[in-house]
């Protein structure tokens, strides 16, 4: 890697490629004083989504998890919280300021909309002229925590797109890098292929432990994934069944040691390598869990043209489908349909893909970014009480 | 079915050795797979080239449907019932009885998982 990356360092020394000041809603209900503050104060990012109130255990657990993870992700500079009530707002404004990032939280109960809109914008309208004037400074490749996971798979991202992000992967762990795959369900077919690249006893345990308890939550349903796994539109592209898309799936993660087992939205502690984390296959909720656990560039491969995005983190889209390169043209980041014509080595994909990954680390708006793709989903585990 | 080195495109005289057909149209993974991908559509009675990934070898089939750009051909004769091979791993069962060239997609092949 020739090419000097340049990023922005936070206060806690990790590494950012964007630098969003994000106005955080705790709840559904606090998304209008969310959005209220974003239109009032330009350059800021309001967060909108539809859960956060009366969630319980484990399923509450994870709703503060994702909500603190994406805040304290290195790609925001800082972040202004909005609750109903002040202790939920407060508790998260706390967890995120502990990485040294300005961060205020302001509650709606006894104010109103319209006051703490006043109030919050006013603080909002400090960090973003705070933060427009942090500049970008070299980093390296190490530094960097990626996230990948495919969608609208075909054929062909087993073929091309999914290889392309192989050599990404692989290459990105040598360099000392952190990459973190997941899809659980979307293992079925291969998931011995995962368990025998566990680097110890314990893992391939609790790897063994996540995946069945999530299958088993399918069948306990009283049904199967026939008819939504593999998808109408990956039956269009030519996937027969769950084991073949599951291996198309595979082939993006690499050769390397998974060093990690991680619940959703959770940080890596051991060290640079590549990591699993227990998510969803649904492309929103499997990259806002990644970005909360502290990515800060996806690297997507599709098909059929799947046209995901995130707030926070950068989504690539790279593609070996002719037919989507020529028909969604506007989405795709890195054409290697050469792979399937054989014009280009599976290592010329692979370098076409690094230089995607240095120019989007530099600035470059991603497609999903300019088309305004900002996909923010909450993983909900059950029914709220 | 000659080794052909060069990852590009066949020779001339492979292209000969093939029935006339100037370049691949379908890709298999592994040595061994029952099934390639097209990566041109395939017309029912055309006489095609595949080319494994792993090794660059060539194999030709004569297709008994037309298949779709993304879609399966078969490389094997298969009963009903029999395990069938991509990746060099199981993706799933025939459930139906295969010939060479058949166009293979969901009337044929089922999960073995549900």
């Amino acid at each position: 890697m020739s090419q000097q990356l340049f990023g922005y360092r936070r206060e806690n020394g990790k590494v950012g490629i964007r630098n969003h000041v994000i106005i955080l809603p705790v709840d559904d209900i606090s998304n209008a004083a969310c959005e209220g503050v974003a239109r009032q104060v330009q350059g800021t990012l309001a967060l909108p989504h539809a859960y956060g109130r009366l969630q319980y255990g484990p399923d509450l657990d994870l709703h503060f998890r994702t909500m603190i993870g994406t805040g304290s992700n290195p790609n925001v500079a800082a972040v202004v919280v909005i609750g109903i009530e002040e202790n939920w707002a407060k508790k998260i404004a706390d967890e995120i300021a502990k990485t040294g990032k300005p961060v205020s939280y302001f509650s709606i109960e006894g104010n109103g909309d319209l006051e703490t809109v006043r109030a919050a914008s006013w603080k909002a309208k400090e960090y973003v002229q705070w933060a427009t004037e942090l500049q970008r400074v070299p980093i390296e490749l190490k530094e960097l925590t990626v996230s990948i996971k495919c969608g609208e798979s075909d054929t062909t991202t087993g073929l091309g797109s999914c290889p392309t992000v192989s050599q990404a992967v692989d290459r990105l762990v040598d360099a000392g890098a952190t990459v973190f795959f997941g899809e659980t369900s979307e293992l079925t077919g291969g998931e011995h292929l995962i368990r025998d690249r566990m680097a110890t006893p314990e893992l391939r345990d609790q790897f063994m432990a996540i995946y069945d308890n999530y299958v088993g939550e399918i069948a306990s349903k009283g049904v199967d994934l026939l008819g939504s796994q593999p998808t109408q539109g990956n039956i269009a592209g030519g996937l027969s069944t769950i084991e073949e898309k599951a291996l198309g799936n595979i082939a993006k993660t690499g050769s390397k040691e998974v060093i990690g087992v991680l619940e959703p939205a959770d940080k890596p502690e051991n060290g640079p390598g590549l990591y699993f984390m227990d998510t969803s296959s649904a492309a929103a909720e499997c990259i806002t869990l990644m970005a909360a656990g502290g990515a800060v560039l996806h690297l997507f491969p599709t098909g059929q043209g799947n046209i995901i995005g995130n707030p926070i983190e950068p989504v690539v889209k790279i593609t070996a489908n002719p037919i989507t390169a020529a028909t969604m043209s506007e989405h795709i980041d890195v054409n290697v349909q050469g792979l399937l014509s054989r014009n280009i080595s599976l290592e010329e994909a692979g370098d076409q893909l690094m230089e995607m990954i240095c120019r989007t680390v530099n600035g470059r708006l991603t497609s999903a970014e300019a088309l305004g793709h900002r996909e923010f989903v909450m993983t909900k585990l059950y029914r709220s009480a | 079915m000659s080794n052909n080195s060069q990852a590009s495109t066949l020779t001339e005289k492979q292209s000969e050795a093939a029935g006339n057909v100037s370049t691949h149209k379908f890709l298999i993974h592994h040595r061994g797979d029952h099934v390639g991908v097209a990566t041109s559509p395939i017309q029912k009675g055309e006489k095609v080239v595949g080319i494994y990934m792993d090794d660059n070898s060539d194999i030709v089939v004569t297709a008994k449907g037309d298949i779709p750009l993304g879609h399966k051909i078969s490389l094997v004769n298969l009963e009903a019932g029999e395990p069938v091979l991509k990746y060099g791993v199981q993706v799933g069962l025939t459930t139906d009885r295969w010939e060479i060239g058949e166009y293979v997609h969901t009337h044929n092949i089922k999960t073995a998982r549900w």
